[in-house]
């Protein structure tokens, strides 16, 4: 098929970015997205052109890195699927395809349309983990009983690949859904009790912190997130949160300016 | 204000303002409803509202800051989500994930604002006036004929038929939102969200309801 891509060119960090027209022809339905970019940019080094900057790594839906807003929506058109996933057969013969950076003040563009999520690793740092003594006595995980649905949910919860598509579909660039995922995936087993105080309290700190914006329940994020995470999970931060400051060491919250 | 510097604080106290305003409406259609059923008892039950020292100085200083809060931080999320995004998508497709309800609370909010500015113009200022600045005499049957004079004007009824419609929309996402907000998300929250959407459009539905029904049936 024959396309029109409109691009987001941009050099780096500072220089001003502009959306590029390139005329595409022999895609096939079969194709990914990506490999849609990359017939382009085989094409472009050709023509001793620069190609296109996009994140990729497994290709198969899994890590997160692909990250792309197509036609107005993250990850395009398609639901349950990352860019990487997305087949061309979604698109029609002449349509033109608008492609742009996930846009969030916490995620600046680094070239073309790569961004950096390293606000998501901060937050995941504040307190997504569990602390386990690994000296040698360490108890196995399975030998602690977790009701099935608990364990259904915390599952779930830990789909989130951390891509930022809720952000990037979110009018507020809030990213509520992911710090949500990542507090779940803790919150409903018995290892991450101990710590859920200070998780949901320090977490819900740094993503304020890192400039995103705040939800108002759009539901946006749920409709567009690749794995399915849902607003129950932001409802459960929500829940976590709250006890959280009621309970917890009169930390950061209460006292100083967050 | 410390507390209220975390983004979920503020969420919660969002929904807790707005669920308290809610409440107010019902509360508000309860005794308007009776302007179109028993003008005696819309006088009696005003009369009460605008004499009882509680309702005065107590819960209409509440109310009261129960709007501005709401307003206020309602303000300052939308500054600081608007900063969250500082440049803008070339194409933004809300429309396939969202309803234009959720995404344009700002909006729906300030006609709502700008109505209640008409509404104080034309009720409370007059009322407050007569009461503690004029101090012009109780008259107890007062107020149903004051309510049906105001609705003589077409271009008012318009005003507040288009303030209601917005009204209605804010709430249709609002109502149930401020659940969510809360923590509470779960297998009962379906049907919770049936009633919300029904009570979204019932009492703006009321409102417009009386204010024509009285406009159409003016005393002479
Ligand atoms: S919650 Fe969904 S959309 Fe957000 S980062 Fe995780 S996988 Fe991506
Ligand atoms: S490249 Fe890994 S999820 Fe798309």
């Amino acid at each position: 098929m024959k396309l029109t891509l409109k691009i987001w060119r941009q050099k780096n960090n500072k220089a001003k970015g502009e959306l590029k027209t390139y005329p595409i022809d022999g895609i096939e339905g079969d194709m990914s997205f990506l490999e849609m970019l990359d017939v382009l940019n085989e094409g472009l080094i050709n023509k001793g052109e620069e190609p296109v900057v996009f994140d990729h790594d497994c290709r198969e839906g899994i890590c997160g890195s692909c990250s792309l807003q197509i036609n107005g929506e993250p990850h395009g058109p398609d639901r349950l699927v990352t860019t990487c996933q997305l087949h061309m057969r979604m698109f029609n013969d002449g349509d033109t395809i608008v492609i742009e950076p996930f846009r969030a003040k916490a995620f600046p563009v680094i070239k073309d349309l790569v961004v950096d999520r390293s606000a998501f690793d901060r937050i995941q740092q504040a307190g997504g983990y569990i602390s386990v003594n690994t000296s040698g006595n360490t108890i196995d995980a399975n030998s602690i009983p977790v009701n099935k649905h608990d364990a259904d949910e915390s599952f779930n919860a830990a789909a989130c690949i951390g891509c930022g598509a809720c952000v990037a579909a979110c009018k507020n660039a809030s990213a509520m859904l992911f710090t949500s995922a990542k507090i779940s995936q803790f919150a409903l087993l018995p290892q991450g009790r101990i710590e859920a105080t200070e998780r949901a309290l320090n977490m819900v700190k740094q993503m304020d912190l890192e400039g995103f914006g705040n939800c108002t329940n759009t539901g946006a994020c749920e409709i567009e997130c690749p794995k399915g995470i849902t607003l129950v999970s932001i409802a459960r931060m929500n829940r976590e949160f709250m006890s959280a400051s009621l309970e917890g060491p009169l930390s950061n919250v209460w006292s100083k300016k967050g | 204000m410390a507390i209220l510097s975390s983004s979920i604080a503020r969420k919660v106290a969002m929904a807790l303002s707005g669920l308290f305003l809610v409440f107010f409406l019902a509360q508000h259609f309860t005794i308007n409803i009776t302007s179109v059923i028993d003008p005696d008892t819309f006088n009696s039950w005003s009369e009460f509202m605008g004499t009882n020292g509680v309702v005065q100085f107590i819960l209409q200083p509440i109310l009261i800051f129960g709007v501005v809060f709401h307003f206020v931080m309602g303000f300052v999320l939308e500054i600081r989500n608007r900063n969250s995004r500082k440049i803008k998508y070339k194409s933004f497709k809300w429309n396939t994930n969202s309803t234009w309800a959720s995404q344009n609370m700002l909006i729906s909010g300030a006609v709502i604002l700008a109505f209640l500015g008409l509404h104080f113009y034309d009720f409370w200022v007059p009322e407050i006036t007569n009461k503690y600045i004029n101090v012009v005499p109780d008259d107890p049957t007062h107020y149903y004929t004051e309510l049906v004079h105001k609705f003589e004007s077409p271009v008012r009824i318009g005003l507040y038929c288009l303030a209601f419609i917005l009204l209605a929309l804010h709430l249709w996402h609002g109502f149930s939102s401020s659940f969510q907000s809360l923590g509470w998300n779960n297998k009962y929250s379906k049907g919770l969200r049936g009633f919300t959407k029904f009570y979204a459009i019932f009492i703006p539905l009321g409102f417009i309801f009386i204010a024509l029904y009285l406009h159409f049936n003016q005393i002479h």
